[in-house]
């Protein structure tokens, strides 16, 4: 089972402790993983934008990176919806169809593919769950507070596998972090206001860290913090997935 | 019949929310509608079939539009109700203003209609210098503070009762500062009691109209379409051609949709079923297209006709509820407002669909599953496609589009982008940055994964 690892570009570029784990976290599972060199990124800033148009040359780049694999994992709901949903190149639709069906999230890959049941993880802490709209409601990673249906969590489930680890989550458990692609710059203020009221109520519950899937939700709420000059600090779930503290 | 706005949903937003406290406010008022919503939707086993069924008929109907317009015309003439066809919002509104100089009446009341205020029936009204009184409560107080709704279910939402006791005092003449609920209301209801008593022409709006009877229905929780409807000698009806539905049974998949998703009431107070005229009285249904056809014929956005008009994709919204209702500057604001205006015009609401995160939960509350976050999306595609994205942001994607498709430019600027917010932070960290505004930077790390990874991992 070949694994291509895919790692989004601000991942890459600004923190690449969560790529690192998560390789380390495959390795550890026993998959054979490799990082293709010449990945970017999946497009979606571009396309949530309004110019998919543009995103061509991303879409082609990122076919010729992880064609031939059997599976693609990435440490982030969001460029994996995107991949799913719009994928396309023209000179290679299969490879890109295939890609298509091929392309996981980290925690959907651990729980649906290598049905992960222990972790040797352990992460003594007080940690609040941020559940991000793409993986929850794109990639259905858990159940949604708005349909009627079972409650599940994947993330949550493998959270429960680390050892000494408190897991809570906020009131409204879904709630968007107003992140939202170049929504937290080009509507500023509602997505900061979105970010604090996420970010007040896993104050409420005492946390020490927020996690969750996706890095740039995370990354919007971890630079509202830090304005803050609050204690608590954000990390993706990759991260204690791998940890051993 | 749409003004453009001299405001971008992203700058109403920013002074909405520079009262933080009032902001809360309005947030955790419509989140409590919100989790109403949710308590009823949980009470009911089989709510997600109800949702496909609701979403079923409404495709069978826009498929089928042409026939069961149709079939209703005939079956409403039958019953005696005079049919009008409107293809714009002047049209409409010049229908019902010949009906008013037909019967020289001068004493009219309206409740809740959003296509009226999609028409901006009001504002034409009154400069023909006929008053009309809206008989909604909600409806009833913007009016008196000459503000549109904000909020198509709970049209005041943006005032707190000290606003509604301030606007009183001023047009009711209660009581300075006597904010209690209850008082006002019965202020209210004495105001608007001796509006109905009066009457000549009532308008309302439309549910659902029924194909194949021929009548249509009116929800309403204070029973004012009621009021108006039986009290006056003449009653106008109007409805988007959209509101049609084939059967009566319909019906019982709609009704407990409806006001489950609106406010998690099992059902409103008020259903009524108007058939046909009683004695003496007269009976008009204004049907309106307004570019209702033309989304009809846009594949991509043609489920958007499907909405009910319960709000829950409103009251579940994040960005709403933090950006209150004016800042849509449309009649029908929210959600499902971003995307049915960029039909009507495009370049005046280029702004709405992206007033959101594409965070989903608008079409997961949906009631007849509308894809809203989807549409929003591909309205985004098609702005842009018309080239109105500003232009600095074209440029921008442009550039960024260029460096993602090349990885070593990519390694490059990745380098480069890295070393200018480590060395330099006062080029990214300024007032022109609007990430910095509020938030800090994230830090910039040695090495790229990517690096670390040729460094540790390569053999
Ligand atoms: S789009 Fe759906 S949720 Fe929104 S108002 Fe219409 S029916 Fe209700």
């Amino acid at each position: 089972m070949k694994i291509g690892l895919f790692i989004p570009c601000y991942i890459d570029q600004f923190y690449p402790a969560v790529g690192v784990a998560s390789l380390e976290l495959l390795e550890k599972l026993g998959c054979d993983v490799s990082f293709p060199l010449n990945q970017t990124c999946c497009g979606q800033p571009m396309a949530n934008s309004g110019f998919e148009a543009m995103s061509k040359g991303c879409d082609k780049n990122f076919v010729n990176n992880f064609k031939g694999f059997d599976y693609i994992v990435a440490p982030s709901g969001s460029c994996v919806l995107h991949i799913k949903e719009h994928l396309h190149d023209e000179d290679n639709p299969k490879a890109a169809d295939e890609i298509r069906s091929r392309v996981y999230e980290l925690t959907e890959f651990l729980v649906d593919i290598l049905k992960v049941t222990s972790l040797q993880a352990s992460f003594p802490f007080k940690v609040g769950l941020h559940t991000s709209c793409h993986g929850q409601r794109g990639l259905h990673l858990a159940s949604m507070s708005e349909l009627v249906a079972p409650a599940f969590s994947k993330p949550e489930t493998l959270l429960n596998m680390v050892k000494g680890i408190e897991v809570t989550r906020p009131k409204r458990v879904d709630e968007c972090c107003g992140f939202g692609g170049t929504f937290c710059v080009f509507e500023e203020a509602v997505s900061v206001k979105m970010g604090k009221d996420r970010i007040g109520e896993h104050q409420d519950n005492d946390v020490e860290y927020i996690t969750g899937v996706d890095t740039s939700c995370l990354m919007h709420l971890e630079g509202i913090l830090k304005r803050q000059g609050s204690k608590i600090k954000t990390i993706h779930i990759a991260e204690i997935l791998n940890s051993q503290l | 019949m749409s003004s453009q706005a001299n405001f971008t949903h992203a700058e109403a937003a920013e002074q909405f929310i520079a009262d933080e406290p009032r902001t809360d406010w309005h947030d955790d008022t419509l989140w409590f509608v919100r989790e109403k919503r949710d308590k009823a939707a949980h009470s009911l086993p089989e709510w997600e079939q109800l949702r496909q069924w609701a979403s079923d008929i409404k495709y069978h109907g826009l498929s089928n539009m042409h026939q069961l317009l149709v079939d209703f015309e005939k079956n409403a003439i039958a019953n005696g109700i005079q049919v009008h066809w409107a293809v714009d919002g002047k049209e409409h509104n010049e229908i019902i203003y010949k009906i008013i100089q037909d019967n020289q009446v001068q004493r009219i009341v309206k409740s809740k209609s959003m296509l009226t205020e999609e028409c901006h029936l009001n504002e034409f009204l009154t400069e023909k210098g006929v008053e009309i009184v809206d008989t909604d409560l909600g409806e009833r107080i913007v009016q008196f503070r000459k503000e549109t709704p904000s909020h198509i279910v709970l049209p005041a939402i943006h005032l707190k009762k000290q606003d509604v006791s301030e606007t009183f005092h001023e047009h009711l003449g209660t009581e300075k500062g006597n904010n209690d609920p209850q008082y006002l209301t019965e202020a209210a209801r004495g105001h608007l009691r001796d509006k109905f008593i009066a009457s000549e022409l009532a308008i309302t709006g439309v549910n659902f109209a029924v194909a194949e009877t021929g009548g249509f229905v009116v929800c309403t929780n204070e029973g004012n379409a009621d009021m108006g409807a039986h009290a006056a000698k003449i009653h106008i009806a109007c409805m988007g051609f959209e509101k049609i539905i084939p059967k009566a049974e319909h019906l019982g998949v709609f009704l407990r949709l409806l006001a489950r998703s609106a406010t998690g009431q099992p059902i409103t107070t008020y259903s009524s079923h108007f058939s046909k005229p009683r004695a003496g009285q007269q009976m008009h249904i204004v049907i309106v297209d307004n570019g209702r056809s033309r989304q009809l014929g846009r594949e991509s956005f043609r489920n958007s006709l499907k909405c009910i008009r319960c709000a829950a994709c409103f009251n579940t919204c994040p960005v709403y509820r933090r950006s209150g209702g004016h800042s849509y500057h449309t009649a029908v604001a929210g959600p499902i407002g971003s995307i049915l205006n960029p039909n009507l015009d495009m370049q005046a609401n280029k702004d709405l669909p992206f007033a959101s995160t594409l965070c989903g939960s608008c079409s997961n509350v949906c009631p007849v599953k509308i894809n809203i976050h989807e549409q929003l999306y591909l309205w985004r595609q098609e702005i842009t496609k018309e080239g109105m994205a500003a232009k600095g942001k074209t440029f921008a994607m442009w550039g960024m589009s260029e460096v993602l498709a090349h990885p070593a430019i990519y390694r490059m600027a990745g380098k480069m982008g890295r070393w200018v917010v480590k060395h330099l932070p006062f080029l990214t960290n300024n007032g022109m940055n609007p990430w910095f505004k509020q938030r800090e930077m994230p830090e910039a790390p040695k090495e790229s994964f990517r690096d670390w990874y040729l460094n540790n991992k390569q053999k």
